[in-house]
């Protein structure tokens, strides 16, 4: 086996993205758990593990152009090291949206107590369950899994349009709770966001894996183009 | 023009070493293809019997079909024939130490009994044009020796003499490996440039050369032809794993 | 030593001294072999010219004043008449040369391409290669004896083209296996480069490997002829000697090694000088005649012909 050093090279740089994609996952488990017990200190953990991933974001993007440029990669090795580059940025969009989760959290707090009509706890376990399978895609390279993450995307952008829809009819009949009802429709398009970057992680890892590039297509139950509508 | 070469069940020996095995594959017109794969894997033994010259060697013999155009090169003509229509340039340049730069472009023609001197005087300077060496070399054409230009500069002699002879096919031997990076940079744009006119196929070490400059990349392995195909899946998501594992470096 | 406390620092420092005093010998030991190895080449060089020299200086010594415009004009006078010179001789000789280098060279020329380009391994090159190395260790005055009998005698005369053919005969291996070793030389990639281009095998042996491999030939040929050039016994049983002037080639001729051992071993003072100034005069001649050789393909080779 030749190159040694640089396969030790390749799974380090995928043990950095290991790490970094373990604080993303755990950065949007807490901010749920935040959301469902109203504590602000997890909040506070949450914007912490921002920062973090932020660096680490950073010193991968480095890692992984040293390589391109030094060691010539080719074939799998060449799909792996755009892949890393790729889920990279959406690691990080997952935790600045888990931050934005934490601080619609916080506002919550000021507000009243409200009974709205969006499940968003479903929708949260449907995206931390996304986030969870496409990372584990990625550690098992397994391309079936990552395509199951694909058709999940669905079920979420649907509660989105849905909470969209009741919470729209919410601010115009009852406006006194529109600050809630806004919160509400803010954490719900953040939740819609951490799935549709846990799709683009499970297509890149696709794209690794297998060399397709299964971007931009149809969803899997068809029609209606997912990133249409809730923003 | 070029024209395209199809080869069916060549097989090729050097006295008792079976050296190719069963090669099959068509090698499209006015393209550029490569052959990579590691030391000793029978590409330039496969390139050698494209022109037959392989025969040189004595012991060597070979059996299978191969077609350059409309011609069987193994039944319907003589060696010295093919050779005239499909050109070679070698490894290390190999200009004619004893002739001038304007001898050694026409060396093919001459020695052929070509003798009409503005006709030649005509070849030389396309041949020279053609290989990025005219400029370089138009005022010393009879004066200096070919071989005391540089490496570079010698190569791209020997590319204008293989061009001289108008071939249909142009087989390049590792053309760079003896290079440094400027001197390989200006065969590669030259090979990018007669590609329009001539059928290329290049042996290389370099994968990055082969990703370059090639079309269609095809990976040789103990003998075998493993994997043909467009050099953008060959050097992004090849389907033989063997590939995978030559231009991942993983052995070789 | 002893009575000093043995520190590691202080036991480090004696060894770095005693590696370095031994450097120290070494390199001078290396370099006093080096001058020993280079003053050896110049004497051995020195061995090998100075006979030359040597040679060159008693000949003009001796030969030197009897030298005259009559030597190069004149046919040798009869015993006891002055004067006389070796014109015939030298023609002679140059007849014999020139007819010599027509049969030898291009035999031996010929032959070395079969063994490089042609017989390569085979067994008939083996035995060409194993003949040449016998007829070149045959001795001179058996080469003779043997042209006699087959031409001399058959004919029933000594003549020029005897001579010619002994002489040539003598020339040929030394040819041969030079030019085989200069056509070997010729970098098998020249070859391929010509055979590439659609040349047949023929015409690429002559024109490319022959011609590249021409400076080496052309010496190898000169070795030939410098040495036939000065050779005595072969004549004596074929071109036989002549006292008169001869242009045919089936008549006996003079030649100057020949007229040189003749006048050398007679009782006459006179012609003791002739055959000094006679030596002399052949030296000088054979190495003009290389030396013009030397020049005219020199320019011929770095013009590139065309």
């Amino acid at each position: 086996m030749t190159r040694i050093r640089f396969q030790q090279s390749l799974e380090d740089l995928k043990e950095q993205l290991l790490v970094m994609a373990g604080l993303a996952e755990q950065a949007i488990q807490r901010a749920i758990e935040a959301y469902r017990v109203r504590d602000l200190s997890i909040c506070d953990l949450v914007s912490r593990s921002e920062l973090a991933i932020n660096r680490l974001e950073r010193d991968i993007d480095q890692a992984a152009l040293d390589l391109l440029a030094m060691e010539q990669p080719m074939a799998s090795d060449l799909r792996f090291i755009l892949s890393v580059i790729k889920i990279n940025a959406d690691l990080e969009r997952v935790g600045d949206a888990a931050k934005s989760i934490s601080d619609r959290v916080r506002a919550m707090e000021q507000m009243a107590a409200a009974e709205l009509p969006v499940d968003i706890p479903k929708m949260a376990a449907l995206a931390a369950d996304m986030v969870r399978k496409c990372l584990q895609s990625f550690i098992e390279a397994d391309a079936t899994m990552a395509r199951s993450v694909l058709a999940m995307d669905d079920a979420v952008d649907a509660m989105n349009r849905a909470a969209y829809k009741s919470l729209t009819k919410v601010m115009e009949e009852q406006s006194h709770l529109a600050p809630q009802a806004l919160n509400a429709l803010m954490i719900s398009r953040n939740l819609e966001r951490v799935a549709d970057h846990a799709t683009n992680i499970a297509e890149d890892v696709i794209f690794w894996v297998q060399g397709a590039d299964v971007r931009h297509h149809k969803s899997v139950t068809g029609g209606r183009d997912p990133h249409a509508m809730g923003g | 023009m070029g024209v395209g070469i199809e080869v069916t069940n060549l097989n090729a020996w050097y006295g008792t070493n079976h050296t190719l095995q069963d090669i099959n594959l068509n090698i499209p017109a006015n393209h550029a293809t490569a052959l990579i794969g590691p030391s000793g894997c029978g590409k330039s033994t496969f390139v050698r019997c494209l022109n037959r010259m392989h025969e040189t060697n004595p012991i060597a013999r070979v059996t299978g079909t191969v077609v350059i155009g409309d011609l069987d090169i193994y039944k319907d003509c003589k060696p010295v024939e093919i050779r005239r229509r499909v050109g070679m340039v070698f490894q290390r340049p190999n200009p004619f130490p004893t002739m001038s730069i304007y001898d050694n472009v026409c060396a093919g023609l001459k020695l052929n009994g070509y003798t009409n001197r503005r006709a030649l005087d005509e070849i030389v300077e396309k041949s020279l044009k053609n290989s990025a060496l005219w400029d370089e070399v138009k005022d010393d054409l009879k004066k200096k020796s070919g071989a005391s230009l540089s490496g570079g500069q010698q190569q791209r002699l020997c590319i204008a003499r293989a061009l001289a002879v108008d071939p249909e096919v142009i087989l390049m031997d590792e053309p760079a490996s003896a290079l440094d990076p400027v001197s390989t940079s200006k065969i590669e744009d030259l090979i990018f440039q007669l590609k329009a006119q001539y059928t290329i196929v290049i042996v290389t070490h370099n994968m990055q050369q082969a990703a370059r400059v090639a079309e269609k990349t095809g990976f040789f392995l103990n003998g075998r032809m493993v994997e043909f195909d467009s050099t953008h899946k060959i050097f992004t998501n090849p389907s033989d794993k063997r590939t995978e594992d030559y231009i991942t470096g993983r052995f070789g | 030593m002893g009575g000093y406390p043995r520190s590691p620092r202080v036991d480090a420092l004696r060894k770095t001294l005693l590696k370095l005093q031994e450097h120290n010998f070494r390199s001078r030991v290396r370099t006093v072999t080096d001058g020993a190895a280079t003053g050896l080449a110049i004497l051995s060089t020195v061995l090998v010219v100075a006979p030359l020299v040597a040679i060159f200086i008693y000949l003009i010594y001796k030969g030197a004043s009897s030298l005259s415009w009559a030597f190069f004009t004149d046919i040798p006078k009869p015993v006891g008449e002055a004067g006389g010179g070796m014109a015939n001789a030298i023609a002679g000789s140059a007849m014999l040369l020139g007819l010599g280098s027509l049969i030898g060279v291009p035999i031996g020329i010929s032959g070395g391409i079969f063994l490089a380009e042609y017989g390569r391994g085979t067994k008939l090159a083996n035995a060409v290669r194993f003949t040449a190395d016998v007829l070149n260790g045959v001795p001179s005055i058996v080469m003779g004896i043997a042209v006699y009998s087959l031409i001399v005698v058959p004919q029933g005369h000594f003549s020029a083209f005897s001579g010619g053919v002994a002489l040539g005969i003598m020339m040929v291996p030394t040819v041969c296996r030079t030019t085989e070793e200069m056509l070997l030389m010729v970098p098998n990639a020249v070859r391929e480069a010509a055979l590439a281009l659609g040349v047949p095998n023929w015409r690429s042996v002559l024109a490319i490997t022959v011609k590249t491999a021409s400076p080496g030939i052309i010496t190898g040929c000169m070795l030939a002829f410098a040495r036939v050039a000065g050779e005595t016994a072969p004549l004596i049983f074929t071109a036989f000697g002549n006292v008169g002037w001869s242009s045919r080639l089936d008549e006996p001729i003079a030649a100057l090694p020949l007229q040189i051992y003749v006048y050398a071993i007679s009782p006459y003072d006179e012609w003791h000088r002739l055959a000094w100034a006679g030596a002399l005069v052949l030296i000088v001649l054979i190495v003009m005649a290389v030396s013009l050789v030397r020049y005219v393909t020199s320019r011929g080779v770095l013009k590139g012909a065309s």
